[in-house]
């Protein structure tokens, strides 16, 4: 007969170096664009959240006197064709344009990962039925797709949103799926099953903690193609109409005026939906290279 | 005494594209209470698909489960969860078998709340405390994650896993061949103290005969999908009857190198599944076949002291 020996514990004792802190404090460290990314985000925030009232104009307030000026002290991006000031127009529109981008992602992130995760766990004909309809609405151009939706539902905020995440539902749900059918072959999900979990509880609480990481990468590279959309949506005449201020409606407002020479009043909405869709695409493409698997930190 | 599992003539088919494989062709055992099963046999022939199908990780295709006389191949989705806390399971890899995102306390707290096995907090303490020394873990470990566990140490959280609940019986998928060789022995010898503490019967499927032979009082011996000889391990492993039995016996590695033991090497391969033949699965590499082996099943007699043979010689 054999003696047993006591399994002492070894390696790994918790230090300051397994730390919540510490890990992203480290992973920031090697990942500089995404440094650069937050700090972008952070300032457009700021300016969502306290900008309206800091600008000194009002964004709808016309002013027949100052007629496209150019950049000044007194107007940083200068003014329109009907005397608005725009940095105070783009200001405004931040607001909205974040407000559609987080709507979109939250719709087409909660309904793709629900509808990947149920495809894939259960697998057959569901499956097959829910691939095809991917592949379908993956053969448009997400852009095409949501101008053509657009144009069905008529001209308004929440039908923007519907449609563009529409648009970007599929993604999710393919990236859900594939990480899926890899999660269920492991063991983790067959003990699961094997303690008396009924399928609901191996779905939500096994399977989507382990499958979440690519759809949550994904929704922040997401964030940035969506104020694009929106604004290329709202520039060719679709779903925001002026007056409102977006960056897209100003945009395409400040178009007509390019031609006499007026070059800033299109051109400083541009920078900005330009500026923002960048910073979430630093972070979203940081964020991939972290939580890759030859990066893991674990 | 009446079996705790009882398998009858299971059968496993597996889809290949067009073809149908059968992984399980026909295996018949019974296991009693309190009883150390071994099941062994070369890669591929089935051992992890009858203990799947006999858990009903698997649906078998054909033949039946019986747990404690009642047949469990029949019970539907919400009995068959409500009786899974008397038949668990010990995987092979316990770096993929913990979920890596729970903690060892949530991973064997899980048991016990889904069976109503602890009512108040104190009580899911206590047992969770009595589990994790029972398997010789220190309980501050409870709030460790799987990535920062050794080998051994998840494994441990594996087998607390499977017993938290107080199985009858607990099938073992090769539990110790992923771990190096100076933690395997402590992980048998754990496994041998919690089946006479626990009176667990034991399923214990390994290519390791030396490990078989330590903790099992009988053996079934698997080739190609079925079961060629079965019996008291003492008896399987002095007197082993079936060709490919020996020829698996000898090369179990002795640790004398003055000791010289004539080793048989089998030649070729296990033929291919999706083309069985229609006798002995054995014939092509068996050193004492004979002309009517290859039309003809053998089939599994009594050759004495409880010792069953699938074999005309």
């Amino acid at each position: 007969m054999v003696s047993e020996t006591i399994a002492k514990p070894k390696g790994a004792q918790p230090s300051v170096r397994d730390s919540r802190a510490w890990r992203t404090w480290y992973i920031l460290r090697s990942h500089p664009s995404m440094i650069v990314g937050i700090l972008v985000l952070a300032v457009i925030l700021f300016v969502t959240v306290a900008g309206p009232s800091l600008v000194p104009y009002k964004p709808l307030k016309p002013d027949p006197e100052a007629r496209l000026l150019p950049p000044s002290a007194a107007h940083p991006m200068g003014t329109d064709a009907f005397g608005r000031d725009i940095l105070s127009r783009v200001v405004n529109g931040a607001r909205l344009d974040l407000f559609i981008a987080f709507s979109v992602v939250a719709i087409a992130l909660g309904i793709g990962v629900a509808v990947g995760m149920f495809s894939g766990y259960y697998g057959g004909k569901v499956d097959d039925v829910v691939m095809r309809i991917t592949d379908v609405i993956l053969a448009f151009p997400s852009f095409i797709l949501a101008l053509a939706i657009t144009a069905i539902l008529g001209n308004s905020i929440p039908n923007v949103i519907i449609a563009i995440a529409i648009a970007y539902i599929p993604y999710f749900v393919r990236l859900t799926r594939g990480e899926v059918l890899s999660a269920k072959e492991r063991d983790y999900t067959e003990a699961a099953r094997c303690v008396g979990n009924p399928n609901w509880r191996i779905i939500y609480l096994h399977l989507l903690p382990n499958c979440l990481t690519p759809a949550l990468v994904q929704a922040t590279l997401c964030l940035g193609w969506a104020i694009l959309d929106a604004s290329g949506l709202a520039f060719l005449g679709l779903g925001i109409r002026p007056p409102t201020p977006e960056w897209g409606v100003l945009v395409s407002e400040g178009s007509r005026d390019i031609i006499g020479g007026q070059w800033w009043t299109s051109f400083f909405p541009g920078a900005v939906i330009v500026l923002t869709a960048f910073a979430f695409n630093l972070i979203g493409d940081s964020l991939r290279d972290v939580t890759s698997p030859t990066e893991a930190v674990q | 005494m009446e079996p705790v599992i009882q398998v009858e003539n299971l059968r496993r088919a597996f889809r290949e594209g067009r073809a149908v494989i059968w992984a399980v062709n026909g295996v018949s055992l019974d296991i009693y209470p309190g009883e150390a099963v071994g099941l062994v046999g070369e890669s591929g022939c089935g051992k992890t698909t009858t203990a799947r199908c006999v858990l009903r990780l698997l649906e078998p295709t054909e033949g039946r489960v019986l747990f404690q006389g009642a047949d469990m191949t029949r019970w539907g989705g919400k009995k068959l969860r409500e009786q899974r806390r008397h038949f668990q399971m010990v995987f092979q890899d316990p770096n993929t078998s913990l979920n890596p995102r729970f903690t060892v306390r949530r991973t064997l707290a899980e048991p016990l709340r889904l069976h109503g096995l602890a009512q108040t907090g104190r009580e899911m303490e206590e047992r969770l405390h009595e589990t994790v020394l029972r398997v010789n873990l220190e309980p501050r470990l409870l709030e460790r994650y799987p990535h920062q566990l050794s080998g051994g140490q998840k494994q441990r959280v594996g087998i607390a896993r499977a017993i938290i609940t107080n199985p009858r019986f607990v099938a073992l998928d090769e539990p110790t061949s992923s771990l190096d060789m100076s933690i395997r022995i402590q992980i048998l010898s754990l496994l041998q103290r919690l089946q006479s503490e626990m009176n667990m019967a034991y399923l214990f499927i390994s290519h390791d005969l030396s490990a078989v032979r330590f903790l099992c009082a009988r053996v079934f011996v698997m080739y190609l999908g079925r079961v060629v000889e079965a019996g008291p391990a003492d008896e399987i492993f002095d007197h082993p009857a079936h060709p490919y039995t020996q020829a698996l016996l000898s090369a179990i590695p002795i640790p004398d190198p003055k000791l010289r033991r004539q080793r048989i090497i089998l030649e070729g391969e296990p033929p291919s599944l999706f083309n069985l033949p229609p006798g002995c699965g054995f014939y092509d590499r068996c050193k004492a076949r004979k002309a009517s082996c290859r039309d003809n099943l053998p089939p599994f007699r009594d050759i004495g002291n409880g010792h069953f043979v699938a074999c005309f010689e």
